[in-house]
């Protein structure tokens, strides 16, 4: 099955537990067959992570209502809100050496638009305009979502720093 | 430009997502401010870290072949199934065979597959291309990348032309084996249709120039040009293969 590893990785870091992601996979594969007659070409990993991502929205509205499926941010233009970062050369190395346990933790409790824009950029390398293209936003709303993503990740991160952790 | 102009974008300076203009700003500004470089610092921090620590999930080792399963669970045929235009509607699996060989008799025009084997194996090559697994290994309608990259894949070149202004859109290439060779393949769309040419150089005995057959409800084209042989395999009808196999000869 082609992508299966950077479909599987979306499906896993969007619901959070291996046996969901596995279910959502297997039914976002089957989705690309019956769509197949609707695929024009172009790339063709960009086109299964899309439907990867709607059957994980589509699965996470059935299943855990609870959990607030990301809408088109009204706080996208919030540019203002990072502010400076006070951070220097311990924070950035605290960052550096933090380790995997740490960074998966932070990872998941970023809201799900900023962690999939984290993890369609810094786990599987797509370009902005790729991501747009899954995600279906403006290229300005990628940009201002995987700041935000950082920010966060970085605040939660330095947050633990303080902790002793 | 200021800090506060400056802050949001870094993120996207960081990642060469910026515009050459908007780059060199960012540039200048950072050889004067500590805070923001410092801000950079901790992007190329964070990116180091996540790229060291593998965080991508892996699969589960039994996860492709529980979705082979599904797959071909879902792709037996209900009522009627082969004249749905779903890519696996003529699988070459034995319960859809009989409802797909009634159906290529209405398709029928040239010669029928019979049981040469190099047809069923270019409809199986056809069909698996089609099964989202393999597809295209370069996928792009520039000619001048997929000619390129079949140096050193196959031991011959073929002839790369994208159609596109003829209604036959150059989707992209890849190599598949047939006959127990390499050959190369280019895809095409046709409408919504895709038509897999596979191609390999010429042997002795290969009967007339042109011959089109059907197999599984498939038709299939075969002609020759500077020591090719060319096969176009697709549901698309006989002539518009043969508008296709025109355009390569017209081109070649």
């Amino acid at each position: 099955m082609p992508h299966l590893a950077a479909g599987y990785n979306l499906a896993r870091w969007l619901t959070r537990n291996d046996h969901d992601a596995e279910d959502v996979v297997q039914e976002a594969y089957l989705r690309a067959l019956r769509a197949f007659d609707r695929y024009r070409g172009g790339d063709p990993r960009s086109w299964l992570l899309t439907i990867v991502r709607n059957t994980c929205y589509t699965w996470l509205r059935q299943n855990r209502r609870s959990e607030p499926a990301p809408t088109g941010d009204s706080a996208d233009d919030a540019w203002a809100e990072i502010p400076a970062d006070p951070a220097g050369e311990p924070e950035a190395q605290f960052i550096r050496n933090a380790d995997t346990r740490l960074l998966r933790e932070a990872l998941e409790q970023l809201p799900a638009e900023f962690r999939e824009a984290f993890v369609l950029r810094e786990l599987e390398g797509f370009s902005y305009k790729e991501i747009a293209d899954i995600v279906d936003v403006p290229l300005g709303t990628v940009m201002s979502r995987l700041a935000r993503a950082r920010k966060q990740l970085q605040q939660s991160l330095l947050a633990r720093m303080k902790d002793g952790a | 430009m200021s800090c506060e102009q400056a802050r949001p974008l870094l993120s996207a300076y960081f990642d060469c997502e910026l515009d050459v203009t908007k780059s060199l700003e960012i540039e200048a500004h950072l050889r004067e401010c500590e805070r923001c470089t410092a801000a950079v610092k901790q992007h190329e921090a964070l990116h180091g870290a996540f790229g060291a620590a593998a965080l991508a999930f892996t699969p589960p080792r039994d996860l492709e072949w529980r979705l082979r399963k599904a797959v071909r669970r879902e792709a037996r045929p209900r009522s009627l199934s082969v004249l749905r235009p779903w890519p696996w509607a003529a699988l070459p699996v034995a319960a859809t065979l009989a409802a797909a060989l009634s159906w290529s008799v209405a398709v029928h025009r040239g010669g029928t597959s019979g049981d040469d084997p190099l047809l069923a194996e270019l409809v199986s090559g056809h069909v698996r291309s089609l099964m989202v697994d393999h597809l295209v290994d370069v996928a792009t309608s520039d000619q001048h990348t997929v000619k390129p990259w079949f140096n050193g894949k196959v031991d011959f070149a073929p002839p790369v032309v994208d159609f596109t202004t003829r209604g036959f859109p150059l989707i992209g290439g890849r190599v598949d084996y047939i006959g127990g060779r390499p050959a190369a393949v280019l895809v095409y769309k046709r409408n919504q249709h895709v038509v897999n040419v596979f191609i390999w150089p010429a042997g002795k005995a290969e009967g007339p120039a042109l011959r089109n057959a059907t197999s599984q409800g498939y038709h299939l084209l075969r002609w020759s040009e500077s020591g090719l042989t060319l096969w176009a395999v697709s549901d698309v009808n006989g002539t518009d293969l043969e508008s296709l196999a025109r355009l390569f000869l017209e081109a070649g």
